[in-house]
């Protein structure tokens, strides 16, 4: 009975919080331009208008279409479900659940990339091409972090991984994973979500053809996948799991309240790379991982 | 004492990929010069220094010169060039950040196997010198621009001055005092070349100086 309420708490967690960040960092950006701004809860406006419309489908799609996001909300979906919340633990915690995590990301990105080609557009193709490519290197660097900390707790699950203290060389990992959040979720330096020409896009067009619930999905799957990396950067770097619960909630809170306003002004103060100089920033986030992992290493030999 | 002097050095092995991965030359020059700023404190930090003028009076020269005046030199000479970035390398930035990486990596590996004195054993200081030598070596080998070489050069430099901090104590001041006479000589030397070429060349890229011409 625990376990089901435990379950129930937090997919209300993920689901009613995650695109709570979304309007946070527009809000952040609009306050740097002076301007007033969206309402912080826009993204929840626009998912209740999108999932009251209808869906266009291409008469060349097929069911991979609505299929493709469908499987990508569920594996966001159940990655956060692995993903511990500070002293709660997580629902389902098991040895080298965090190579589950690692794989359902993927399945995710792999699900719309292909409900993306489904229509057959060229520039859905494209922005494809271009996500799949910046995830390689995504990817590299993620792995590089969580052998890092597996390497410093000595333990291959979630939870043990991420509760002590990290020790040396914390700054590095963190400006690596900082990194890596702002790739894999499409923020400013490598994607602009604001962008809707079609030549730039990398994210925004790949949901192009989407509409009406399969686009609401997505939206919803992108802010979870969001929450979720911003939760791993504040307890890989903060020793959340050995703090009492009530201290927990507050530097969780607050850690994720740092790095979503960190994103809006990295959005707000930088401009997008050349897609050239997208992989040197990249490596340099896989290279900050690594030496990460080296600095451990080093330490614990010691 | 050992852990401000390894992070010391370790920030400057991160300047080194910085210097490596940029493709602006005023990023370069910005790295290189506070490479050689962070490396002129460390003369205040090592352990059996003592607090004398001497010791003192190397790391304000250096940090004077290689943060205030070869900048300030090369800096003219990018700006009599009229450029500001390497645009086409012969080792690409990502390959070449690569490369970087793994010599920092081979420094710290190959110093754990070099039969050092115990003091020196537990800091950084070599394998942050060779890093930057070989980081200085990629950016002479990798760059086609007169003043990324430049930078390279004095990158190395930077390294070569991270190995005499072993010898400190013996070394006399006149010899430190010569080698940034030298260094600071060589880049104002470097800086009427690099003018010289753009009027002859059009360009300041050394490929075009391979070939000798009538």
């Amino acid at each position: 009975m625990i376990i089901i309420a435990n379950l129930i708490l937090r997919l209300a967690f993920w689901l009613l919080l995650a695109p709570l960040l979304p309007g946070v960092i527009n809000k952040v950006k609009a306050w740097v331009a002076g301007r007033r701004g969206p309402p912080v809860l826009q993204l929840y406006y626009d998912l209740a208008k999108l999932w009251r419309k209808g869906v266009v489908m291409s008469e060349l799609a097929s069911p991979g279409f609505i299929i493709g996001p469908a499987v990508a909300w569920v594996a966001l979906l159940s990655s956060a479900l692995l993903m511990p919340l500070g002293p709660a633990g997580s629902v389902l915690s098991f040895r080298g659940d965090v190579l589950l995590l690692i794989y359902l990301l993927a399945l995710a990105r792999f699900s719309i990339a292909w409900a993306a080609m489904e229509t057959g557009s060229a520039f859905e193709g494209m922005g494809t091409a271009r996500e799949v490519s910046y995830a390689v290197l995504g990817e590299t660097a993620i792995i590089t972090a969580v052998l890092a900390l597996i390497v410093h707790s000595g333990s291959v699950s979630l939870i043990t991984m991420l509760s002590p203290a990290a020790g040396a060389g914390v700054a590095l990992l963190a400006a690596g994973l900082f990194i890596v959040l702002l790739a894999e979720n499409c923020r400013v330096p490598f994607d602009d979500p604001n962008t809707h020409l079609e030549l730039t896009m990398v994210h925004e067009v790949m949901i192009l053809d989407h509409s009406g619930p399969p686009l609401a999905v997505i939206l919803h799957g992108a802010s979870i996948k969001l929450l979720l990396f911003t939760l791993l950067l504040v307890q890989v770097v903060l020793p959340v799991g050995e703090m009492s619960p009530f201290i927990a909630t507050g530097v969780l809170a607050a850690g994720v309240l740092v790095v979503t306003v960190g994103v809006g002004l990295v959005e707000s103060l930088l401009a997008r790379l050349a897609f050239r100089r997208v992989p040197l920033l990249l490596t340099a986030a896989f290279l900050l991982c690594l030496f990460a992992l080296l600095v451990v290493w080093k330490g614990r030999g010691q | 004492m050992n852990e401000t002097l390894n992070l010391v050095i370790g920030l400057s092995m991160g300047l080194n990929l910085v210097a490596v991965g940029s493709s602006r030359l005023p990023m370069l020059i910005r790295a290189m010069s506070l490479q050689g700023v962070v490396l002129g404190v460390i003369p205040l930090l090592l352990e059996n220094a003592q607090f004398d003028w001497r010791v003192v009076g190397v790391a304000l020269a250096t940090m004077v010169v290689k943060g205030v005046v070869i900048p300030s030199l090369l800096r003219r000479a990018m700006r009599a060039a009229n450029i500001d970035r390497e645009i086409e390398p012969f080792i690409g930035f990502v390959p070449s950040l690569l490369l970087g990486a793994g010599g920092t990596i081979a420094a710290v590996a190959l110093a754990l196997n070099l039969p050092l004195l115990p003091e020196h054993a537990k800091t950084l200081l070599v394998p942050g010198s060779l890093a930057s030598m070989l980081t200085g070596f990629i950016l002479l080998i990798g760059r086609s621009k007169a003043i990324s070489q430049v930078c390279g050069y004095l990158i190395l430099e930077n390294g070569i001055y991270l190995f005499g901090m072993l010898l400190i104590q013996s070394t006399p001041l006149l010899v430190e005092s010569g080698i940034l006479l030298d260094v600071t000589v060589g880049v104002f030397v470097i800086g009427i070349i690099v003018d010289r070429i753009q009027r002859a060349f059009d360009s300041l890229d050394t490929r075009k100086l391979t070939a000798l011409r009538e």
